[in-house]
């Protein structure tokens, strides 16, 4: 019996993975075309990206020191996207976090590790998550949109950053614009000696853990994966839509925030001009590769964290940009939200040929009793009524 | 004060040249919020084109192609596919993001930046002499005339033409239209294709026109102002013209103010036309415009 | 002469039949009625005449000629209007700009006066004056449905398709579409008309078509109809009734008291008219009407989920008018949707996931907000086995499983709750026999248990079957309230169409 069942999650697991697996297949093979368009070795740049960060411990450590960095912005991104919202403004969220992070990190001179590094994580999390409900509170307060608010507070976060490097929180002792280094005693440790893998390890995977109990343990996480993908169902179980969006945008910024603390302390130890760079989007990659569940987040996390890390080692001995991540990336997200792509053409004509002419043939009884279809179709209404439930319409 | 406006008219140009194509895609019943990327990639081709030719107008057209065949992918997912909107932009604006950088390095930079021809400004006889508004108005590069004569071209097209009236009623009533013989798909894709089009002569505008080179976050959001501007100027051209007034006020001010000696730190004068963007969304209350359908793919039956 | 033929036309959506081999024949200047109930293939049979559809088989004549349309600009260019019961307007512009919006005619740059002129002479010409200034969304309905009429003549139909014309117009405006159409007869229109109203088939048709179940049942001329019993008889059906375990109600303490519920939509449209009546514990009370008559308003100011703007909701004497869902839910209330995919359930999610939509906040499904699936999974495995949900394991996702199987569990997952009132919105739709007299026995026993059960449904045998009282609603109002023995199928048919 426990046995049948073992199965039947390794074949869900499957399941689930295949189509990834398929569409991380098409893009390498697209990016290798990309790069022979700019001119250069493909095989080359593959062998650059692949060979270093699988065979080496040090390849291993940095992918790793990538991938923790990755599943904060992922989960910030996927906790939104369950609830019905689009998070882009993980990037502002990191920003905050790593704010409050060095802040604290830089100060409480003498406070042993224990209680230091846990009221840095913490004040990452909360700068994050106030910062992720502002979307939210908008929204729900005056219906402004929450794909354009939070990437207009991501450019706020970012400038707001810069002045405190500059101003208040300047390092006087340097030139540049940044801030002085966090205190040793607020900073994770490292795992792997010359390599930048460090205990956050630990508190990523707890992160991918706490995703996992709070969307399929708790009753919160039911309620906002039911507003999520129905909110006319939502609102007929009586659930508090706004409200339950409102703590998974506080929550997802948490996320964020806790990365970017991690981030800012441990592998940048200081903040400078523009540190989070685009680790906020990636992570919008990551979700989506990883099909926003909590397996398949670490999974692909690990797969750009490899991705990211030794892209510029493949700038270095292959010479190909190290940006054509970030094209390789987009491919990615295309081939999996526009999955639709392999129904079409062809194959579909075949199919509902195929079909109109059995049903054809199939007894007729049978056929009238089920009315359900021809419902839906006897009105032109039924579409209008149904995209009036879409959450796109959000304006 | 002339310096503030000329600078404010400037400032708004790759913003109505941008929002005012998107304004037939938006009404049209498509989100594109690729425009950002869409920007970038006529920013990158405009200065490479001007870089290769000399001539900052082959260097838009290049951009402007560039741009739209950037948005036939997102058309193509978007309308035919039904993909989610919001994420392929966001995939749009990721591939534009890598493809500028890489051949920015792989073309511009591999020697230094490169400064590369741009757009002259052309006085036009008699009207520049008059005092402040000559200067403001009629001493500006091509395609910032462009920019403006396209505010009324836009408002005749939109209010005046049959394709106007078709493409204000394929967001309100998808089904509608199909029913009176309407292809809405085709409508979609040509209108995404237009504001790519737009999209890449804005960029082009910003990178030759503004600056005279290309830098890799040189956009900065102006892609998404020019979104939230549609939605702020209510979906009407002279909305939108609006919008994308105060909004180039806000930058100018911003420079303006960045320049000044206020006691209020440079830093929080960069964030002001991001706030603005923000606010106008939040005060945005006049809806009565705004497609029903928007975002929302059609599927015929 | 015959206008139009439809020759063997069948459809078939995937395996359900829509149309079965209808033939049909409509003669030049007459109004042909078609007459059926929801789903009868009426409005199915209408889109594949205006290219809506293709036919899975069979052939369309019109003059005499083989039509071939493949979309409506085909139609409209043979000559083919129609008015959709969802009018096919845009709100967001005006009368003149919905006329030319699309027509092939039209210069690149509008001249909408010039138009705007020949319309209104048009419109005057026919007896139909409108403003084509002004914008559609200001409009009452029966001038939009008069925009939609005036949309087709402007494109030259001669065939006028009217889906259900009367369903959402006042007794008054009907009276005045009812003219247009007589006026329009002369002028050598024809119209197909259809409906499932006696009354005004009787009043402006010539011939009249019945189709049960997607097939014709006769073709009559109105005139040789003497009694509107027997077209009822033809439209509906003699079904074999299987029997049902009923025993006689035994009714209790009042459960719900409705007070004069009005309620107006955001068009200001009012949707229900004073409405009041009551049900008591251990009687099914069920509300018969046609779809759109307010039925739907009336569950979901019960619900909670609209807020009456007159009037008083009172649950076991306990005012729960302006009361959030959840709390009306919590007080012991269940709740059968009309909507079973968009409202009921959520087709993404497993059976096991469904299943406890309205009670994952109660112990013992989840203590401290954290949800005890261990004990959820074996009471779910209970309740799957008690609703005879046909599925492979619970953790199947919702979706796959048939229509049938989908409201089983629905049903399940209300009943389970034990509650004192049942709301039940057409529990029957769209599901095979089998499936339907399986949920109808429940009802019965929630009702013998001493619940409460309201009972919306637009199939009268359900109604007549399980009701011990029968409230008829027509257009917001109730139209009467009978008791079951009392009622007859003929009697019910009439107030439902807003006859006396």
């Amino acid at each position: 019996m426990n046995e049948i069942k073992k199965n039947n999650i390794l074949i869900k697991m499957l399941k689930a993975s295949y189509y990834p697996i398929l569409a991380l297949f098409i893009a390498l093979i697209l990016m290798a075309f990309v790069i022979e368009f700019m001119g250069y070795d493909s095989l080359n740049a593959y062998k650059a990206l692949f060979t270093s960060s699988i065979t080496s411990l040090h390849g291993w450590g940095e992918t790793l020191a990538m991938a923790i960095a990755l599943v904060f912005s992922a989960l910030s991104f996927s906790i939104a996207e369950r609830s019905g919202l689009i998070n882009l403004g993980a990037t502002g969220q990191l920003y905050m976090g790593g704010i409050a992070g060095i802040l604290v990190a830089t100060n409480f001179e003498g406070l042993p590790s224990v209680i230091h590094i846990p009221l840095v994580l913490i004040a990452g999390t909360l700068a994050g998550g106030v910062y992720g409900s502002i979307a939210s509170l908008l929204k729900n307060q005056f219906g402004a949109s929450e794909v354009v608010t939070t990437m207009m507070l991501n450019y706020i976060a970012m400038h707001f950053c810069t002045y405190l490097i500059s101003g208040p929180m300047k390092n006087p002792t340097s030139d540049l614009a940044q801030s002085k280094s966090a205190l040793s005693t607020a900073v994770l440790p490292i795992l792997l000696k010359g390599t930048r893998l460090h205990a956050g390890l630990f508190v990523a995977i707890a992160a991918i853990v706490f995703y996992y109990v709070l969307m399929y343990h708790t009753t919160f996480g039911y309620q906002a994966r039911v507003v999520g993908m129905s909110p006319t169902a939502g609102e007929y179980a009586g659930l508090k839509i706004k409200r339950n969006q409102l703590l998974a945008m506080a929550i997802a910024g948490g996320m964020a925030g806790l990365g970017g603390a991690i981030q800012a302390t441990v592998i940048d130890v200081r903040l400078a001009i523009d540190w989070v760079g685009n680790l906020g989007f990636d992570g919008l990659a990551t979700a989506y590769l990883g099909g926003h569940s909590p397996i398949g987040i670490g999974v692909s996390s690990l797969f750009f964290g490899l991705l990211l890390s030794s892209a510029n080692k493949m700038q270095m001995l292959a010479k190909v940009p190290s940006s054509v991540v970030y094209l390789f990336q987009g491919i990615i997200i295309i081939l999996i939200v526009g999955r639709r792509i392999f129904q079409l053409g062809l194959f579909q004509k075949w199919k509902m040929y195929y079909v109109n002419k059995k049903s054809a043939a199939t007894d007729l009884r049978e056929m009238t009793l089920e009315r359900e279809e021809l419902n839906k179709s006897d009105s032109l209404g039924a579409t209008m009524k149904k995209g009036d439930n879409k959450l796109w319409k959000i304006f | 004060m002339e310096d503030f406006l000329i600078s404010v008219f400037k400032m708004a140009v790759p913003l109505l040249l941008c929002s005012l194509g998107t304004l037939f895609s938006e009404k049209a019943g498509t989100i594109n919020i690729g425009l950002e990327g869409s920007m970038l990639t006529g920013a990158l081709f405009g200065a490479l084109g001007s870089y290769w030719t000399g001539s900052p107008y082959v260097g838009a057209v290049i951009a402007m192609c560039s741009s739209m065949i950037l948005t036939l992918l997102f058309a193509f997912f978007a309308v035919t596919i039904c993909a989610s909107q919001i994420v392929m932009g966001v995939a749009i604006n990721t591939i534009a993001t890598g493809l500028t950088i890489s051949l920015n390095r792989i073309f511009l930079t591999s020697n230094g930046v490169v400064r590369v021809n741009g757009f002259k400004n052309i006085a036009i006889p008699f009207f520049s002499e008059i005092p402040v508004i000559g200067k403001v108005l009629f001493n500006q590069t091509l395609p910032a005339y462009l920019a403006y004569i396209l505010v009324f071209v836009t408002w005749f097209v939109y209010s005046k033409t049959d394709l106007g009236l078709k493409i204000r009623a394929a967001g309100e009533h998808p089904t509608a239209c199909d029913t009176v013989g309407i292809n809405v798909i085709r409508l979609r894709y040509g209108t995404l294709l237009y504001s790519g089009i737009m999209a890449g002569l804005a960029g082009a505008y910003i990178s030759t026109g503004q600056l005279s080179a290309f830098s890799e976050g040189m956009i900065s959001g102006r892609g998404f102002t020019a979104y939230a501007a549609v939605i702020f100027g209510n979906f009407t051209p002279f909305g939108v013209f609006r919008s994308c007034m105060i909004f180039a006020v806000g930058m100018g001010l911003q420079y303006r103010l960045q320049a000044m000696d206020t006691p209020i730190s440079y830093y929080f004068w960069m964030m002001l036309p991001y706030l603005i963007t923000i606010v106008a969304l939040c005060i945005y209350r006049n809806r009565s415009n705004a497609p029903k359908y928007s975002g929302i793919p059609y599927a015929k039956n | 002469m015959a206008i139009l033929e439809m020759r063997h036309v069948s459809k078939y959506f995937g395996k359900v039949a829509a149309n079965v081999d209808v033939n049909l024949s409509v003669d030049e200047g007459e109004v042909h009625a078609l007459l059926g109930e929801n789903g009868a293939g009426k409005s199915t049979l209408m889109n594949i005449l205006y290219g809506l559809y293709g036919p899975t088989s069979g052939h369309v004549y019109l003059n005499g000629e083989k039509l071939n349309v493949r979309t409506p600009k085909d139609a409209i260019n043979k000559g083919i209007g129609m008015v959709h019961q969802h009018f096919m307007l845009i709100p967001a512009l005006t009368v003149i700009e919905n006329m030319v919006l699309g027509m092939e005619s039209n210069h690149a740059v509008l001249d909408l006066k010039k138009s705007a002129a020949e319309f209104a002479a048009m419109a005057e010409n026919y007896d139909m004056p409108i403003d084509p200034w002004a914008k559609v969304s200001s409009l009452s309905v029966g001038q939009q449905q008069r925009a939609e009429i005036l949309k087709a003549l402007y494109r030259k139909a001669n065939l006028l398709i009217l889906d259900e014309p009367t369903a959402v117009l006042t007794p008054q405006e009907a009276t005045v579409l009812f003219t247009a159409i007589r006026r329009l007869t002369q002028e050598k229109f024809t119209i197909i008309l259809i409906s499932h109203k006696m009354d005004e088939i009787m009043e402006v048709c010539d011939r009249c078509t019945v189709l049960r179940q997607g097939k014709v049942v006769a073709t009559i001329p109105v005139s040789e109809i003497t009694d509107t019993g027997q077209l009822a008889e033809l439209m509906v059906g003699r079904q074999i009734k299987l029997t049902m375990d009923k025993k006689p109600s035994k009714p209790g303490k009042s459960i719900l008291s409705l007070q004069n519920i009005s309620y107006k939509d955001k068009d200001m449209v009012p949707k229900l008219k004073h409405v009041s009546f009551q049900i008591q514990a251990g009687e099914i009370v069920g509300i018969c009407g046609i779809d759109g008559n307010g039925q739907s308003e009336l569950v979901r100011c019960i619900t909670g989920l609209l807020h009456p703007d007159e009037g008083k909701v009172l649950f076991k004497e306990e005012d729960i008018t302006r009361v959030h869902t959840s709390e009306i839910l919590r007080k012991g209330i269940s709740h059968i949707p009309e909507d079973r995919h968009g409202m009921g359930m959520l087709m993404n999610m497993s059976v096991n996931e469904n299943l406890i939509l309205m009670s994952f906040r109660n112990p013992p499904y989840s203590r401290r907000n954290i949800l005890n699936w261990k004990w959820i999974r074996s009471h779910n495995k209970k309740l799957v086995e008690t609703y005879n949900v046909k599925t492979p394991d619970i953790d199947e996702r919702a979706g796959n499983l048939s229509g049938g199987n989908q409201q089983k569990f629905v049903v399940g997952r209300e009943l389970d709750r034990k509650p004192d009132l049942l709301v039940a919105m057409h529990p029957g739709r769209g599901l095979d026999i089998g499936a339907t007299k399986f949920i109808q026995q429940r009802l019965l026993d929630e009702r013998d248990r001493g619940a409460a059960v309201l009972l919306v449904s637009t199939e009268l045998d359900e109604i007549m079957e399980l009701s011990d009282r029968i409230v008829v609603m027509n257009s917001g109002n109730v139209a009467g309230i009978l008791n079951q023995a009392e009622a007859t199928r003929e009697q019910l048919g009439l107030m439902m169409a807003g006859g006396k």
